[in-house]
């Protein structure tokens, strides 16, 4: 069973997190339901800082032993840091998705858009549905 | 098994240097001590240590040859013995690639007939045999399409794949520099008509459809698909992967396609897997012919020659004739079955998978349930969901019954997807005997899971730990 959605961030369809730090930043990752089904995560692929994606942009990529996927940027902006801990421990994400498990740090375009995703609640049912 | 390395044994030797009838020259004073390395440690064992060591290791390997393998024509299906007999005739196989034009006609025969043949089977107006294989044909294809949008003066920058597709498609178009967009596939595993309709502005180039698409499933709506793509300006490109599923039935320029790829591999049992080498073909519409590379074999009366008359080509692709003898062995089959046979070929891979989809569809999900063409794509979610039994369990454990694993995980739109491809020299009886492993499985997944978990069993080495392999890779071996 994958552990519990947090309550202090938004979701994508597409399983990433994004946590507003309030000043004009956010971290985003994958949830832990998204790393449940990708399965031992082998690889992340970092963007480069100073990158600038739009909402739902590729923005890094995760390998597992099962297959390769793009992680999507929830929100436009740019990134401004990344969590280099997993390039050399690329399980962090399967061990703490939401937490050590970060991928990357945005300076966010528009925080309107934000608003524009799923609460913890919309995204719990969200793969409620998906698993039936 | 011990490395050639480890049974390495100093002095020992598999071959005897004849006495020199020359003066010895003293190699350090010929090329220079710079470039003489003592270091090397390679492997000295005798000839039959060398033989025993390479015999094994054979014996350790599993193909077609062996047993039934339903990976399909994806990497290897059955080739028949004639194509290697024709490929070995010394007319081909000695044939120097500098041989001027004059002495190679036969083999400038067999291309520009076999070009001919392709045409005609795909409805097409012309075909390269340059490329070196499939994806390298996608290159070549997306290469041309970008020239013809030149020529004409008009700026597109993005190419449509739709979500079924295969890796190589995105990868090809965003080497030519078009921008990749994802088409998504409808319920019944088509083409998205709305969607494809909203993506196909001025700004696109082509839609890189496979037809039938990687979840085996025919494109109901290709002619529609079609109409809208060229409707907006565009070009369609056909992925030949699946073309052995329609061969002789119906041709991809009827369809509207403007340009197709073929792998000789899958469609013409040429030897794959372990990397090649491959040849992949492509045929053009007319209004694409000027673009085809360089050189291409011209007829000349009763003479063939290699002719780089083509102001408009994309230039070469390939060295030479491309992988010729794997040309001529696809020409081999081509001739040996005839169009009757080719037909009777393509029934043969589609009953084949529809008998398997149908005897197994009760024991394992399967997502799009209509029916298949070559390829049936089953989804292992129910075995999950129940038992924690994973696809690639599953696979683990078809070794033990003697059975090399299909595809899984393959298309990525289907979750725990088992891919099976038994291709047409199967016979019912193996086909029986692979679905009865099948459902064995799958009811000791329900019974005994911890076995198949721990598959296979009955291998020189068990369960790989793939997780540690793929974090911290250790591919050198050291003396210790």
């Amino acid at each position: 069973m994958s552990k519990p959605n947090p309550t202090d961030r938004w979701y994508s369809k597409d399983h990433e997190w994004i946590l507003d730090r309030g000043d004009g930043t956010a971290s985003v990752g994958i949830t832990d339901y998204a790393q449940e089904m990708l399965t031992d995560i082998v690889y992340v692929e970092l963007p480069p800082i100073g990158k600038k994606v739009a909402a739902g942009e590729p923005l890094a990529v995760v390998e597992s032993v099962k297959s390769v996927s793009d992680v999507y940027s929830p929100v436009s902006g740019e990134v401004i840091g990344v969590n280099t801990a997993l390039e050399n421990t690329p399980e962090l994400v399967n061990r703490d998705a939401f937490g050590e498990g970060w991928i990357a740090r945005l300076k966010v375009a528009d925080p309107e858009e934000l608003k524009t995703l799923l609460n913890a609640t919309a995204y719990d049912a969200l793969i409620r549905e998906e698993k039936h | 098994m011990e490395l050639i390395f480890e049974i390495s044994k100093s002095g020992r030797s598999a071959v005897q240097v004849p006495a020199s009838d020359v003066p010895e020259v003293n190699i350090g004073d010929a090329i220079g001590p710079k470039y003489l390395r003592g270091d090397l440690d390679l492997p000295e064992v005798a000839e039959i240590d060398l033989v025993r060591h390479y015999t094994n290791l054979s014996r350790r390997n599993f193909g077609v040859d062996l047993g039934f393998y339903p990976l399909g024509s994806c990497t290897m299906k059955y080739n028949p013995k004639i194509n290697e007999n024709i490929a070995a005739l010394p007319g081909f196989a000695g044939l120097h690639p500098n041989a001027p034009s004059e002495f190679a006609q036969g083999s400038l025969g067999l291309m520009y007939d076999m070009q001919r043949l392709l045409a005609g089977l795909f409805g097409m107006a012309d075909f390269t045999l340059q490329p070196a294989a499939g994806a390298h044909g996608e290159l070549t294809g997306v290469m041309m399409i970008r020239k013809y949008f030149e020529k004409r003066g008009e700026k597109r920058r993005r190419i449509l794949i739709p979500d079924a597709a295969h890796g190589t498609n995105p990868a090809s178009g965003a080497l030519c520099g078009f921008e990749t967009v994802t088409l998504r596939s409808n319920p019944e595993g088509g083409v998205d008509l709305n969607h494809l309709e909203s993506l196909m502005t001025q700004d696109t180039a082509a839609l890189m459809l496979t037809n039938p698409n990687t979840l085996g499933l025919f494109e109901r709506n290709i002619e529609k698909v079609a109409a809208i793509v060229h409707g907006a300006g565009g070009l369609l490109y056909g992925d030949g992967a699946n073309a052995n599923a329609y061969l002789g039935k119906t041709r991809p320029g009827d369809l509207g396609f403007d340009v197709i790829q073929l792998n000789l591999h899958k469609t013409f049992s040429t030897p794959h897997g372990g990397g090649g080498p491959g040849s992949g073909p492509v045929g053009v519409a007319e209004k694409l012919v000027d673009f085809l590379p360089a050189p291409r074999v011209v007829k000349n009366g009763e003479g063939y020659s290699l002719s780089e008359d083509f102001p408009y080509t994309i230039g070469r692709v390939r060295a030479f004739y491309g992988n010729f003898t794997v040309i001529v062995k696809a020409y081999a089959y081509l001739r040996s079955l005839g169009e009757e046979g080719l037909r009777r070929a393509t029934e043969m891979a589609v009953l084949n998978a529809n008998y398997i989809k149908e005897r197994l569809k009760s024991y394992f999900d399967l997502p799009y349930d209509r029916v298949c063409m070559h390829e049936c794509v089953f989804s292992g979610n129910r075995q999950v969901a129940e038992s924690g039994v994973h696809t690639s369990d599953i696979a683990k454990r078809l070794i033990d019954f003697g059975y090399h694993p299909p595809t899984i995980y393959f298309p990525l739109i289907v979750p725990e997807a088992i891919m099976i491809e038994p291709t047409e020299t199967e016979s019912k009886e193996t086909l029986d005997a692979f679905c009865d492993a099948m459902i064995a499985i799958a009811k000791e997944a329900k019974e005994n899971p911890q076995r198949i978990k721990d598959a296979p069993l009955s291998t020189p080495v068990g369960r790989l730990d793939e997780v540690l392999a793929a974090r911290k890779p250790d591919v050198c071996w050291e003396r210790s």
